[in-house]
């Protein structure tokens, strides 16, 4: 009687329907970071730290297999105008070729990322993250805490939830989902960043920089999208885009909403005028994290940037672009000429990232959607293919910054680094290859990656926002080939810095990393299809 | 049969690369392979061209094509070779002499360490010289054209250590790119207007182009035989040249390479027989070179830069009579190929004096070597004869066919040749008095002698050829023979008959002879070169080869010195100043751009904030605009 009672007064409720299987690596990642949070209350605290990095690892991996099974499951789901996928999760979320290959290279930078945090070879059998945060530095409690060997192993279970939030990032549907994905990326990134074991006052520093900054930037995307709101009476993208399509009034309250949704996104890829903060966190945080903030963070930003502008605000492109465009422009230009002044090699590696920021725009605001019977690669593979490269290229980069070492930890300052081609020729040389990539020249991932942007803004239209490009490329040259100088071409300063062994965790990494970079430049074809198979995101 | 015509080129080719490469225990017999190849080719150039003489006059001549060279787009190039009665005879002349030159060059360079690449040297020039004239697309003949070139060049110089030798060889290869420009537009401009450089398609299509096109194609064309034949204004190269070793003198700047100018004119005759502009340019140069080359010849006393002179002066002869179009193009080959063998002749008679004279050249230190050196004098006697143009001898005959054909064409042309006739007559004469006849003048520890036999030999061939190789124009058989390569030539009427006109000419040399034989006679010749201030302002312009050299300095070289310190001085100031100024503003700008990165998360938030503003105003100002 009761149940007929409540079923004659409540509406039905359908259970919302999750599609499991193609969401599987977002809850395996999940799951793991979880269970890291349980293993951390639990598990006995001198094997933990193998425990927990065994157990991301072994996670990542699961997920990335899965990742792989639910790439090719998703040619059997057809959707309308060139793209593969559905939309999941009661709306939440959209599982489509470009979302999924984002997953599988953020993935790919997890794993690596994880293998550098996992290194402990360099600080004599401890990580590169301090024993006990709480602990302030140069204090006496702080020297205990070495003296116990004590060690954040909170560190995995973190990085975990950061990768889980950059994968909701990418493939948000609605609104909403995607400032939820956004500060569940953030706040992990914004604890990570404060754990640095050395330079600790640095460090922390960073980490509120990027933290107040963070929020405030935030702050401009919730009210984007409260204004989108507004717009459309959606946070679903496509049904902003059909209010944007069908012009339903209040221009002025949509583009404002664009404007402040665009702040947010580009905040966190890192564009001019919003990318201050990038920098000091970078040079303040761990090595290791800044190179998962580094490959992650802007792919999965990108991710977003694009399904947004493209899904959502994609009827206003003519009015969003010029803007776009001229903060590319302002964007590779500063970064290229900010870093010719840089002494700092984790400074001089964040101004680049910044210019690598203006080429992605470059290749982002082509709106370039291919036509049928071309192969020429659409803006959104372009842009897939060139964080894949810049991601690999980056970490491979940061684990070198890792080894170069003296007493004081890593060695950053540019002048110390005069000569190391001479002394450690192999780690010089895969330095270089990085610069070279970063630089654009052929037979690296580089240079495939930035003809595909420049080429998609071609075809968008854009051709002397091209040529612009290019300039900038050359400009952006100078400095990157300017380390490869220092480094091999003049003389070792006397109490130069010594290359620090590291375990076979690190020494993959760098591997991985010139060989990825290296092989993308040589025969890009299999990653280069893979990115154009990815096709258009489903609406 | 004709097939195996690339031989003629592959075999001297591959001889001297195997010189080359070989190592050391190849100087014992080096120079034996590189005769024995140049031999071959030889033989094999007398078998072909028997068989071509088997030919009916309409097969004579046979195309053969080794491999597409080039093919991109429209430009489409065979590495194509043609034997026809023109290249036929070149083959002849270019193996048969440069044969001879290598059985000298065994005893002349015998004391050199360096005689294998001598002979490595000698055969990469005859398989270029070869290429050049066997050429069936005008790109294949230039590959020959440069190849003859380098050879000319690593040859002058061959004697590095000199200074002297190796400014010479430089000078030679800077003035004959100056022609060589000449040749390439030629290329291109055919392909340009007539879409090939294949030598009969252009043959056949430059009757039909027009006028500008024919004349702009002749005169590029006379540019590049002017550098290589060194005629004016590119003639200042060639008596420099004569720093290289004798043999080479003999070969390349004597009896073939300097001659392809006048081969090239021969073979393009459809384009000069279309120009009359072009034809004219011709013989002016021809004109002008024939005498400016007998000045310089009656007033040189190094008996190689007479000779050069002299050189200079007969392809002037070839030049004026390739100019007169169709009723000279016989008589230019024909006089080309008697000046090979007489040239020749003498260039290695006067080597084989320097061989006895300790490679002195001077001829104010001869004096009286007949005794010494009869077979020499005997041979280089032969010679002289042939030159002047005494008949029954070679020369003889073809310059007088030469002078004729000016005649005919027009009076003042032909009295040109003729005062031609008579100076060559002096200064030859003057030169065989100051060498083997007069007393002696040579210091007491100079010991001339005979050469010996791996040397007289070649001697003695060449002054046979000197003696008989008039026969060519027995019934006028040379003129038929090329007949179908160059066209037929109408016979000009001439005012007196051509007996009268040979009788002139004989005379005019016989008085050059006398007024040398006077000159010289009179009073005792000088051991030394009189100073400049007591001799003639004649002899002292030969002296100084007309200011050629002053006048190329003058009009070329310094306003290319100014140019360059200009150019030097633009990319100093403003090139580098442009790159390295641009790199210091963009350090300033760096500096400038970083000084908002002040580290205050405050001025951050701000700078934030007024992209926000920004950001909102410009999307906004979309619409509004």
């Amino acid at each position: 009687m009761i149940t007929t009672f409540i079923s004659a007064e409540l509406p039905p409720i359908d259970a919302p329907t999750i599609e499991y299987s193609l969401l599987g690596p977002l809850f395996i990642v999940t799951g793991v970071a979880v269970l890291g949070v349980l293993v951390e209350a639990f598990w006995p605290r001198a094997s933990r730290f193998v425990v927990q990095a065994v157990l991301a690892v072994v996670g990542i991996v699961a997920a990335l297999a899965d990742t792989v099974w639910v790439y090719t499951d998703l040619d059997r789901i057809d959707a309308p105008l060139q793209a593969r996928g559905q939309v999941a999760g009661e709306g939440a979320l959209t599982v489509d070729g470009p979302g999924v290959f984002t997953w599988g290279i953020l993935l790919v930078f997890g794993l690596m990322s994880m293998l550098l945090f996992a290194e402990r070879r360099l600080e004599g059998g401890l990580s590169a993250f301090t024993g006990r945060a709480a602990d302030a530095p140069g204090s006496s409690a702080e020297a205990q805490a070495v003296q116990l060997r004590v060690e954040h192993t909170e560190v995995f279970p973190l990085a975990l939830f950061a990768l889980v939030g950059m994968m909701l990032f990418a493939t948000s549907n609605d609104l909403l989902t995607m400032f939820v994905a956004l500060e569940v990326l953030s706040l992990p990134l914004y604890l990570l960043c404060a754990l640095a074991r050395r330079r600790r006052l640095l460090s922390q520093e960073a980490a509120l920089k990027y933290f107040l900054l963070g929020a405030f930037s935030s702050v401009f995307f919730l009210y984007g999208i409260a204004l989108a709101y507004g717009y459309s009476g959606s946070f679903e993208l496509s049904a902003i885009d059909t209010a944007v399509t069908n012009r339903t009034g209040g221009e002025n309250m949509l583009l404002a909403s664009i404007a402040l949704m665009a702040v947010g996104l580009l905040f966190k890829i890192g564009a001019a005028p919003f990318h201050t903060w990038t920098p000091d966190v970078y040079q303040g945080a761990p090595t290791p994290v800044t190179a998962f903030m580094a490959a992650g963070t802007k792919a999965a930003a990108f991710l977003a940037l694009l399904r947004v502008f493209y899904v959502g605000f994609g009827g206003s492109q003519w009015d969003w672009r010029p803007t776009i465009v001229a903060i590319a422009i302002i964007t590779m230009f500063l970064g290229a000429v900010v870093s010719i002044s840089q002494t700092d090699v984790k400074r001089m590696l964040a101004y680049s990232s910044i210019a690598h920021a203006g080429f992605l725009l470059v290749g982002f605001v082509g709106v370039y959607a291919g036509v049928a019977g071309s192969d020429r690669i659409t803006s959104v593979s372009s842009v897939l293919f060139y964080l894949a490269v810049y991601g690999l290229s980056s970490i491979g980069a940061f684990a070198v910054v890792t080894l170069v070492r003296d007493s004081g930890g890593e060695t950053t300052h540019l002048s110390k680094w005069a000569g190391l081609g001479r002394t450690s020729p192999l780690l010089a040389g895969s330095f270089a290859i990085f610069m070279l990539s970063f630089a654009g020249i052929p037979l690296t991932g580089g240079f495939i990656g930035k003809w595909g942007v420049f080429s998609a803004a071609y075809a968008g239209g854009f051709w002397w926002l091209v040529v612009i490009g290019v300039m900038i490329s050359a400009l952006a040259a100078y400095f990157y080939v300017r380390v490869i100088v220092l480094m091999f071409f003049t003389d070792p300063v006397g109490d130069g810095p010594t290359v620090a062994v590291p375990s076979v965790l690190t020494t993959v990494v760098i591997v991985v990393a010139v060989v990825g970079t290296v092989g993308l430049g040589i025969i890009p074809g299999p990653v280069l299809d893979l990115a154009q198979h990815a096709g258009a995101f489903v609406r | 049969m004709f097939d195996l015509m690339w031989l003629l080129i592959a075999i001297p080719l591959a001889s001297g690369a195997l010189l080359l490469i070989w190592g050391k225990e190849s100087d014992r017999f080096g120079h034996l392979i590189g005769t024995a190849a140049s031999a071959a080719s030889f033989v094999l150039g007398v078998v072909l061209f028997v068989r071509l003489m088997g030919e009916d006059a309409g097969h004579r001549s046979q195309a053969v094509s080794l491999f597409t060279w080039i093919d991109t787009g429209t430009f489409h190039v065979e590495m194509s070779f043609v034997l026809d009665q023109l290249s036929g005879l070149f083959v002849l002349l270019i193996t048969g002499v440069g044969t001879l030159i290598h059985v000298y060059s065994i005893g002349y360079m015998g004391h050199d360490e360096r005689r294998r690449r001598f002979f490595a040297y000698l055969n990469i020039f005859v398989a270029a010289m070869l290429t050049l004239v066997l050429a069936g697309d005008y790109l294949v003949l230039f590959l020959g054209w440069e190849g003859v070139g380098l050879a000319s060049y690593l040859l002058i110089g061959f004697w590095q250590h000199k200074p002297s030798a190796a400014a010479a060889a430089k000078k030679a290869f800077v003035v004959n790119r100056v022609g060589d420009i000449g040749m390439a537009l030629a290329i291109m401009l055919m392909f340009a207007q007539f879409g090939t450089s294949a030598i009969a398609a252009v043959d056949a299509a430059a009757p039909g182009a027009g006028d500008s096109v024919t004349t702009a194609l002749g005169l590029l064309l006379l540019l590049g035989a002017c550098g290589k034949s060194a005629q004016v204004p590119l003639q200042s190269w060639l008596l420099d040249a004569m720093e290289g070793p004798t043999p080479v003198s003999a070969l390349i700047h004597a009896a073939t390479m300097v001659t392809a100018g006048v081969y090239l004119v021969v073979r393009s005759n459809a384009i000069f027989d279309a120009s009359e502009v072009a034809r004219t340019a011709v013989i002016v140069v021809g004109l002008v070179t024939l005498l400016a080359g007998a000045w310089i010849g009656c007033a040189k006393d190094d008996i190689k830069k007479a000779l050069a002179g002299s050189t200079m002066s007969q392809i002037g002869y070839m030049m004026l009579a390739a100019g007169l179009g169709p009723a000279g193009y016989a008589f230019a080959v024909f006089h080309l190929i008697t000046h090979g063998f007489f040239k020749a002749n003498m260039f290695l008679g006067a080597g084989s004096v320097m061989h006895g004279m300790d490679d002195d050249v001077e001829m104010r230190h001869y004096g009286g070597l007949r005794t010494m050196m009869p077979i020499t004098f005997a041979t280089f006697g032969l010679g002289y004869l042939a030159i002047i143009g005494v008949p029954p001898f070679a020369g003889f005959w073809s310059k007088d066919k030469i002078i004729e054909a000016a005649f005919g064409e027009n009076l003042w042309v032909g009295l040109g040749a003729l005062l031609g006739a008579g100076v060559t007559a002096f200064y030859m004469t003057r030169l065989m008095i100051l060498t083997f006849l007069s007393q002696k003048r040579w210091r007491d520890d100079v010991h001339p002698h005979e050469s010996p036999r791996v040397m007289t030999w070649p001697l003695i061939g060449l002054a046979a050829l000197s003696a008989v190789g008039g026969i060519l124009l027995l019934g006028d058989w040379i003129t038929e023979w090329l007949e179908p390569v160059v066209g037929h030539a109408e016979h000009h009427e001439l005012a007196v008959p051509a007996i009268v006109l040979t009788i002139i000419i004989t005379a005019v040399v016989l008085l050059g002879v006398v007024a040398a034989v006077v000159f010289y006679r009179r009073e005792p010749i000088a051991a030394e070169t009189p100073a400049d201030s007591s001799v003639s302002i004649f002899a002292r312009a030969g002296r100084h080869e007309l200011y050629g050299n002053e006048v190329n300095e003058t009009l070329v070289v310094r306003p290319t010195r100014h140019l360059t310190r200009f150019l030097v001085w633009l990319d100093g100031m403003g090139i580098d100043g442009f790159v390295t100024g641009l790199a210091d503003r963009l350090g300033d700008t760096s500096q400038l751009l970083r000084k908002p990165q002040t580290g205050y998360v405050r001025s951050y938030a701000l700078t934030m904030f007024g992209g926000v503003a920004v950001v909102v105003l410009c999307l906004l100002a979309v619409t509004l605009a």
